[in-house]
């Protein structure tokens, strides 16, 4: 659009002048009224929709205390310990930008996995959304990258014995798995070169990576716009401007909700970090708080809560082939099979409002099984002792963690058979309340 | 350009040539990026063999050095040790070693050049971690029919006092055992096998 044809800006009072001026340089009237003032969205957003926007604030808040933290932050495996204590002690102020930068990242994965089951409830992943669904799946594996490589940085105890149990879980794969391991850590064993690598991850390479993703995410949120719960199209019923009866802009019914969703938010985030920062050691684990020893292993090895499900597949599933390479595999195929949720969901309708009772029924054993998992993975292997003779003695926690791994995968597997099956309630032509 | 619809070979020739010498170049370039993620000079000159002095080592003890940044343990067995590596085999998931890693002049009974020195890389094969040795008196807290050994504090897998893995553990392989010398008789050399005493 030629500069000339655009209506000056009106109603900025002083600022009239200079956003004319670059209104006429820059699209920006364009982007203000795509994405905010004019990109309409559903009317019937509930508790679950504040997910989203939460998790953007909190994205900002690990960039900004991210950022400070670096100009503390020493990434040598001699200084790295100090240098955390000298951050939480010495530094003005700096236990409360690692707490909140701690504090954070547990607050991001506790937000994602709400905003990724809003989706599951509302089959916000269903069609035209696949692709918006899939970018997100991505920007939570670029969230478990970022984790796994920030928790090596403060070299405690964990952070070592972590990274070594996930290193060597590519040196797992066949044939090139040995090399790659080596590879991944610059050495024979996790040291100051994987410590340093893993730094340069954390702060550059993953954050690109994950801020260009949500931009992405965003971009096709607002091409195909928001479900809402009742998983109905808004865009079949026009008024006779061609805007949706049922949506309002986004600015600013949305960002009012959104700002009140933050101050709430605030409270409990601020209630955690002020008062129990370590989380009774599920945000930052006691072990921790010991440097980083490679010859002596804690008495027991758990990462971090949010990657606890998956570690408990990981344990469950027994060598074969004299290769624990399956147990490896299964791990990685619990989160790759949330790339198919698009096509393997073959309901009539999106919004569990509607669905039939397996529908419901299979979710309720999916988030049971997720958190059984999670929360086994927290705990060693014998911590519900063992089965008596007739089961040959078998770990209970182990056993339990294989039939809910087998649970977490049939929810996924069976979905395509299931989820046809009905009776659906009528989806309404307009949205509910 | 574009005007017109016939196909002029000549000019896709180009576009292909151009194309190809174009992802050559890409894959060239990329070379360093990935090989400078390799291990350094340094890191490798630090994989060099290390010695070890075994005279104080009593019965029964266990002693651990560091090789290439792992702990390689050489442990001084009694006899009772070398009696319950025997009486194991039938609890274990590879008690011929054949799956597991070792030179060939401690693929034996007792996976050692001597029967009463053991040398193990004490590192689990399940994940990395570094198991502890447990006693035969620890009973009660590895079960009544505990014959002494290894035990990983991470996923639970038992070993024996030759590193051989228990059936049913996450572990798939038995301990490595490293290349390794005696010097004398109260010096090891481990990380190489060349230097016969």
């Amino acid at each position: 659009m030629a500069a000339t044809q655009k209506q000056p800006i009106t109603g900025a009072g002083p600022f009239n002048g200079l956003l004319t001026w670059i209104d006429q340089r820059f699209p920006l009237m364009a982007l203000w009224r795509e994405h905010l003032a004019e990109y309409y969205a559903p009317k019937n957003f509930n508790f679950w929709y504040y997910f989203g926007s939460l998790s953007l604030f909190v994205l900002v808040l690990q960039i900004a205390t991210g950022i400070v933290l670096t100009m503390h932050y020493k990434p040598d495996a001699n200084f790295a310990f100090a240098s955390v204590e000298y951050i939480m002690r010495d530094v003005p102020l700096g236990w409360l930008i690692r707490y909140m930068h701690s504090t954070g990242a547990s607050a991001f994965f506790i937000l994602v996995y709400l905003h990724m089951f809003r989706a599951l409830l509302y089959g916000s992943y269903r069609r035209p959304r696949e692709l918006l669904w899939i970018f997100g799946v991505f920007v939570y594996l670029c969230m478990m990258a970022e984790a796994f490589f920030g928790y090596l940085l403060p070299w405690g105890q964990m952070s070592f014995w972590g990274a070594q149990v996930i290193v060597n879980l590519f040196d797992a794969i066949p044939i090139i798995g040995p090399d790659l391991a080596i590879w991944i850590r610059g050495d024979y064993v996790v040291s100051d070169a994987t410590l340093n690598r893993f730094f340069a991850f954390h702060v550059i390479a993953v954050p690109l990576v994950l801020l260009g993703l949500v931009v992405a995410h965003i971009m096709a949120l607002h091409e195909v716009g928001s479900n809402n719960p009742d998983g109905i199209e808004i865009k079949k019923n026009l008024d006779a401007n061609g805007r949706p009866l049922d949506g309002i802009p986004f600015h600013p019914y949305y960002t009012v909700k959104d700002a009140y969703g933050v101050a709430v938010f605030l409270i409990v985030f601020c209630a955690v970090m002020f008062f129990a920062p370590e989380m009774g050691g599920y945000f930052l684990e006691y072990n921790n708080f010991i440097p980083a020893d490679p010859l002596k292993t804690p008495e027991h090895i758990a990462p971090v809560w949010y990657f606890t499900p998956y570690y408990s597949m990981l344990r469950a599933v027994p060598p074969m082939f004299n290769s624990q390479f399956p147990g490896v595999l299964v791990m990685g195929l619990a989160v790759v099979i949330l790339f198919f949720l698009p096509w393997i969901d073959r309901s009539a309708v999106r919004s569990i409002r509607y669905k039939g009772p397996h529908y419901r029924w299979w979710l309720a054993a999916f988030v049971v099984a997720f958190l059984v998992l999670g929360y086994l993975g927290t705990v060693p292997t014998n911590h519900w002792g063992q089965f008596g003779g007739w089961l040959g003695g078998a770990e209970r926690a182990t056993v339990a963690a294989r039939l809910f791994t087998v649970v977490y995968f049939l929810f996924f597997l069976l979905m395509p058979w299931y989820s046809k099956i009905g009776p659906n309630k009528p989806e309404p032509d307009r949205v509910t309340g | 350009m574009g005007d017109s619809a016939e196909f002029d070979p000549t000019r896709r020739s180009l576009l292909v040539a151009t194309a190809s010498a174009g992802g050559i170049a890409v894959v060239g370039t990329a070379t360093p990026f990935v090989a400078s993620m390799l291990p350094s000079e340094r890191a490798r000159a630090l994989g060099a063999p290390v010695e070890a002095n075994i005279a104080s080592l009593k019965p029964g003890e266990m002693q651990i050095v560091e090789w290439r940044g792992k702990p390689v343990w050489i442990i001084r067995r009694t006899p009772e040790m070398l009696e319950s590596i025997k009486k194991s085999d039938d609890l274990l998931s590879d008690p011929q070693s054949r799956a597991s890693d070792q030179p060939d002049y401690a693929h034996n009974e007792f996976r050692s050049r001597k029967p009463e020195v053991g040398v193990l890389v004490g590192v689990c094969t399940h994940l990395g971690c570094s198991p502890q040795l447990k006693s035969v008196e620890d009973k009660g807290e590895m079960g009544a029919d505990w014959l002494g050994g290894f035990y990983c504090p991470c996923h639970g897998s038992k070993f024996d006092f030759a590193g051989r893995v228990y059936s049913g553990a996450p572990a798939p392989i038995n301990l490595p055992v490293p290349p390794y010398a005696f010097v004398s008789d109260s010096e090891v050399l481990i990380g190489e096998d060349k230097k016969e005493a």
